[in-house]
């Protein structure tokens, strides 16, 4: 039998690997010179934004999801084995859930509404992740050809999965996404932080992957079949058979899924027990699926770093380069949020009773967690690794409430989030070519020193803490809020309510040193009054602790209004990316128009955030 | 859609937003352009506001009027709904009249007095980030009283956070930091509770819309879903209003935040959390209301009672100022707690009342404390009345004011709350509030009690020569006292002075023990040779006493009186207060037919 493909439908991930061979190719048989890595930007760039064209498209394109890579019409069938065999057979009988699969045979690729806004959230990240690249390459030394080619390899993987909707699709597109993240960490040669991180990650995914495969292996033994709208029609049909399963499938599929597969759901689920036996009532669930969700969440947990896998982290972020660590924080985490979604509502949504109060505590202590580590920290990148940690943690908390739509609060915060923390992230790179070391410190002053580059940090922190003029942070929490409020999780309301205090104060803390003076480092810094006193003060008294003096009188002056606003004002005539040389080698261009990319972007979820939500795919919006 | 509300927004919005643009002006000239900028889009606002009052009909106060109704985000619900009635016009009014007084007692003149944050001196205190965080803050300010969508609301309810947060941490005073952080956490975890019970209004109506909700009066949601809806959106406001057992970010925010932050933030910022509760609290959750209301009066006489209490404790004379908000909030939130038209009434007085009075108090203790170089009670010696007499005067009356006075503003909302007391709405027990009415009066004599006290020890007595190095002795150098550097360690080497200090005048060098940080035990460690670290405190403070004082001794008597950019900033207050404490009915003809809907009284 033949299968016919959708090659419009596959273009995004076709697009980015053959331009991943293409870059391979090229590196390996362009002349050593100058030019080449320009060549290999090029094409690289150019590749990201024809899939990206290609999503574009798509989402433009009206009519119904697209399928590709179905089982043929001849061998579609009662699946097979196990708990299949109970359901009433039929492949035109659909279950429903808001990925409301139509009917036809089971497919392994769909490009429907969810799909493309993570590949489009993937491939814009991926746009803004390659111009951090480009100045992470001129700067030091790696090998050009191989960190395209994996960076490709990993965007082939986070296309591909939102798309997956069977369970062997969705595992190897995970794989693609985390395998090239290892070389990637570790591809900056000589560096022990580098060689640490990458072995850190490959052990925690590994043991992540393993721990999945086992979950989805006891899945596919349970049910039968790997493709995901089956599983759920196998696994929802054995359902309710008890009598609270079917008001509860009832209660929730009636509140608000627009689809008409959804009637279709309710009035098969209210027949079912026409079929029943009492015989049958003795497969009611084996214990066994509950364990392969607790594996799979378990696995997935790992990947978007939630608690107790969330440990790694840190470790990873910072010795990773910063456009990898950007890219974990962002591509990596929306793939495992796109898996973990596809795999909980898509799939399991009949076990949303066993799942969503596995998923609320996580959350619950993922935010926590994440938190007051980051309360700790004074490293940039560190920082910003806990705080991701958190924010996982506010994803996943719409997750937690026991009805499917509240997803869309998911995806909308991932969405804001994208926007905010890849925005972070790109300033902290550009600092990185004044500071290595990267310390909270070392922002003092970054409002004067290049005030584009200030107020762009400050305001990605503000939007991440979730406050005016950060509008886009504010709108996001108050999306998940809804949710949860909605769906009666009071104490995970509360929780959250929380960390959102605790969040700010470190977000805010840091947007703080942004415009405060810089250090007084030497004496040839006109040292302020107050500096001088507090020194003088200090040598006086004979405390004479080595440096304490300065930092002593460097920590007044810090707070001190009264510093070098004429300063930051001529400054802020040259733009914050294109002043100063020193020490960089250039390309540092693109690391500025990546944060006025995402400046742009964030301002404009913040004056209309109804972008986002419209994004969300109007299956899981729920219609009130 | 009316423009107005809207143009009310935008100028200082676009006058902010016209601030990020780099300018290439030479120090000097940005000041002066700095300084003309911000009285102008504060005055063209203010000009809005008037007119805005102006157009108001009057005839109909308890309708919505002005409004303007967009929608901004469908899938929130989120509506851009703006509009005024009657409770919001005079806070509107307020907020633009006093970030426009802010702005003309920062810019006024040369603006080379003290406390003039925008003086053109070189490397001064960054004034373009000052203008731009006080339109910002404006922004907020009248978007809160504006906004008839609880979700937009919540969104200008929190534009004032980091603003704030930056005129405290930035301009503010020694203890800023810690003081910013604190306000900046508490107000913030305030408001996020008070999301979540908006949040809960809205799922259980399925509408954001206050006018809507307003009328229906709590109809679809239960009782007990009331009850927590009321104490979630009443434990975010009463943060900011602030509440009693809520209160302690108060007072180290408003003694640090520098005297236009302070008298915003007593002055506006304290009214959102009131106005919260008469636009939000009480007319959409009425059973939630009637169920909290004796507890919000309990709290709110235990307000009273212990802001009274604590003000005869202060020292600090903005500290105490401080406190006061926190009885006379009390007064406001009893009014409140009555649930009838005339304790809401008192409520909205006092609100108003106490904005204007507090709002002029702190401008006179920010004036105080610049020319003194402190704000410590026993520092200031007494004797204001003969060495400063129309400052001394204007502290007076306000003092005066706001202990209650009949025939001056602050009488009416006090006297009206204890009068709704009396007799509080149907439904809530009689005695209780009588007992509170009881503890409320008594809670308004200990306010005349420590204002008097405070006045017999700062306005009244004999000019002691205990003055603290004075900003505007005659020729004394101007950075002399900025607020910032106060207290910071004096060099070593005084030790003459310090002796003569410490003993003509020890008490005093006891009292400035608290306000000393401890980068000064180091300093005075050297001085009396490495003792211990308390008395070698003292002496210190003792010593920095002393050698102010030879130095007031030695320039003479040069503190200058109340200034031109003062006057003009405070005129128009004085001038309000008097209107509304000699004419209430002004004021009250436009609350009263809104309040009467509110709380549902014919």
């Amino acid at each position: 039998m033949i299968q016919q493909i959708d090659y419009y439908a596959i273009a995004p991930p076709l697009i980015l690997a053959l331009t991943a061979g293409l870059v391979l190719l090229l590196d390996a048989f362009l002349p050593r010179k100058p030019h080449a890595r320009a060549v290999l930007d090029g094409v690289t760039l150019a590749g990201v934004l024809g899939a990206l064209g290609f999503v574009v498209s798509q989402a433009l394109r009206d009519g119904p999801a697209m399928r590709t890579f179905c089982v043929p019409e001849g061998l579609t069938g009662p699946a097979r084995a196990g708990l299949g065999t109970l359901a009433p057979a039929g492949g035109e009988n659909t279950a429903g859930g808001p990925f409301g699969a139509a009917a036809g045979p089971p497919c392994s690729f769909v490009v429907d509404g969810f799909t493309l806004v993570f590949a489009g959230l993937a491939l814009v990240a991926g746009v803004i992740v390659m111009l951090m690249s480009m100045a992470e390459l001129s700067s030091r030394d790696i090998p050009v050809g191989e960190w395209y080619f994996l960076l490709l390899c990993v965007l082939v993987g986070a296309v591909t999965l939102p798309a997956a909707r069977d369970l062997i699709m969705l595992v190897v597109a995970l794989e693609l996404v985390s395998l090239p993240v290892f070389a990637l960490t570790a591809l900056r040669r000589y560096d022990g932080r580098g060689s640490e991180a990458a072995v850190k990650l490959f052990l925690v995914s590994v043991v992540s992957t393993a721990v999945m495969l086992f979950g989805v292996s006891l899945l596919y033994g349970m049910t039968g079949t790997v493709y995901l709208d089956r599983l759920a029609r196998t696994l929802q049909a054995s359902v309710p058979w008890s009598v609270e399963g079917l008001g509860r499938n009832q209660a929730i599929f009636g509140v608000g899924d627009p689809g008409q597969a959804l009637a279709q759901a309710a009035g098969q689920t209210s027949s079912l027990p026409a079929h029943t036996s009492s015989l049958q009532i003795a497969y009611d669930l084996p214990p066994v699926v509950s364990v392969a969700v607790v594996l799979v969440i378990a696995g997935f947990a790992f990947k978007v770093a939630a608690v107790p896998f969330h440990a790694w982290a840190a470790d990873v972020y910072q010795g990773a380069p910063l456009p990898v660590a950007a890219l974990l924080s962002v591509i990596s985490k929306a793939a495992g949020f796109a898996g973990l979604i596809l795999v909980l509502v898509a799939a399991l949504h009949s076990q949303i009773a066993t799942w969503a109060p596995i998923i609320a505590i996580i959350a619950a202590l993922t935010m926590t967690a994440g938190n007051l580590l980051a309360l700790r920290q004074r490293n940039a990148v560190r920082l910003l690794a806990w705080s991701s940690v958190a924010q996982s943690g506010y994803i996943l908390a719409p997750l937690g409430v026991e009805a499917p739509e509240a997803v869309g609060a998911s995806i909308a915060y991932l969405v804001f989030y994208a926007a905010m923390n890849l925005g972070a992230f790109t300033v902290v790179m550009l600092v990185s070519r004044w500071s290595e070391r990267g310390e909270l410190d070392d922002y003092r002053g970054l409002a004067s020193r290049s005030p584009a580059a200030g107020l762009a940090l400050a305001f990605f922190l503000i939007c991440l803490a979730g406050l005016p003029p950060g509008l886009a942070g504010l709108f996001a929490k108050i999306v998940v809020f809804r949710e949860i409020v909605d769906g009666g999780g009071p104490w995970l309301a509360i929780v959250m309510a929380i960390n959102t205090v605790v969040g700010l104060y470190y977000y805010v803390a840091w947007a703080v040193r942004v415009f405060t003076p810089a250090r007084v480092a030497s004496a040839d810094v006109p040292v302020t009054r107050e500096t001088e006193i507090a020194v003088t003060g200090e040598t006086g008294a004979g405390t004479g602790h080595g440096g304490a003096v300065t930092e002593a009188g460097a920590e007044k002056s810090s707070g001190d209004p009264v510093m070098r606003e004429a300063g930051a004002g001529t400054g802020s005539g040259g733009a914050g990316t294109s002043a100063g040389t020193g020490g960089a080698r250039g390309g540092w261009l693109p690391v500025g128009v990546a944060i006025a990319l995402a400046g742009i972007v964030a301002v404009a979820f913040s004056v209309a955030p109804q972008l986002v939500l419209d994004l969300v795919p109007a299956l899981f919006t729920a219609s009130r | 859609m009316n423009w107005l509300p809207i143009v009310l927004l935008g100028v200082p919005l676009a006058g902010a937003a016209a601030l990020i643009v780099p300018s290439r002006l030479d120090g000097v000239a940005r000041g002066r352009l700095l300084r003309v900028h911000g009285l102008a889009v504060s005055g063209i606002t203010f000009a809005l506001s008037v007119v805005l009052a102006v157009a108001f009909d009057y005839g109909d106060a308890a309708r919505m009027q002005f409004e303007t109704d967009m929608a901004w985000i469908p899938g929130l619900d989120l509506r851009f709904h703006l509009g005024v009635d009657g409770i919001s016009l005079p806070l509107v009014v307020l907020t633009a009249l006093l970030t426009f007084l802010c702005f003309v007692y920062l810019g006024w003149g040369d603006a080379g007095g003290p406390g003039q944050l925008l003086r053109p001196a070189p490397g001064g205190d960054r004034p373009r980030a000052l203008v731009f965080t006080l339109l910002v803050l404006e922004v907020g300010m009248i978007g809160t009283f504006l906004a008839l969508d609880l979700l937009l609301f919540f969104v200008f309810f929190e534009v004032v956070l980091i603003p704030m947060y930056f005129v405290i941490s930035i301009w503010g005073g020694r203890a800023r930091r810690a003081a910013a952080i604190k306000f900046i956490l508490y107000t913030l975890l305030g408001s996020v509770v008070l999301l979540l019970g908006l949040l809960l209004i809205w799922a259980q109506t399925g509408t954001l819309d206050v006018t809507a909700l307003a009328r229906a009066h709590g109809t679809g949601m239960s009782r007990s879903v009331q009850i927590v809806a009321f104490v979630a959106v009443g434990i975010g406001l009463a943060v900011k209003t602030p509440m009693w057992p809520l209160h302690t970010w108060l007072p180290d925010a408003h003694t640090e935040a520098p005297t236009v932050g302070s008298v915003l933030l007593a002055g506006v910022l304290l009214k959102m959390g009131t106005y919260g509760f008469a636009r939000i609290a009480i007319p959409v959750l009425p059973d939630g209301a009637a169920a909290v209301a004796p507890w919000l009066g309990a709290f709110a006489v235990v307000g009273i009672i212990y802001g009274a209490l604590a003000c005869l404790a202060q020292r600090d004379l903005k500290r105490m100022i401080a406190y006061s908000s926190i009885g006379h909030m009390g007064f406001v939130l009893l009014g409140f707690a009555t649930l009838t038209p005339v304790g809401v009434n008192a409520a909205l007085f006092g609100n108003i009342a106490h904005g204007l009075i507090t709002g002029l108090l702190f401008f006179i203790a920010g004036a105080i404390k610049e020319r003194y170089g402190t704000a410590d009670m026993p520092a200031l010696g007494g004797g204001m009345l003969a060495r400063l007499p129309h400052l001394g005067s204007l502290l007076t009356f306000t003092c005066i004011a706001s202990l209650g006075l009949p025939g001056l503003a602050g009488f009416w909302g006090e006297m009206l709350a204890l009068l709704g007391a009396y007799e509080p709405a149907p439904g809530l027990s009689r005695p209780l509030f009588l007992a509170f009415m009881a503890v409320g009066g008594i809670g308004a004599v200990l306010t005349a009690a420590y204002f008097l006290v405070m006045l017999s020890r700062v306005t009244h007595g004999r000019p002691v020569e205990t003055v603290h190095a004075p900003a505007l002795a005659g020729s004394g150098p101007a950075e002399e006292a900025t607020p910032s550097e106060y207290g910071a360690p004096l060099p070593a080497g005084t030790s003459g002075a310090r002796s003569i200090g410490a003993g003509i005048d020890t008490v005093n060098s006891v009292d400035t023990v608290n306000s000393v940080d401890a980068g000064s035990s180091g300093a005075g460690a050297t001085g009396s040779g490495g003792g211990a670290t308390g008395p070698a405190d003292e002496s210190d403070s003792g010593g920095k006493d002393g050698r102010s004082r030879l130095r007031a001794v030695g320039s003479g008597d040069g503190f200058r009186d109340v200034m031109r950019h003062e006057l003009a900033a405070w005129t128009p207050l004085i001038g309000l207060i008097l209107l509304f404490g000699l004419w209430p009915k002004a004021l009250l003809l436009v609350t009263d037919p809104v309040v009467r809907t509110l709380v549902g009284a014919p």
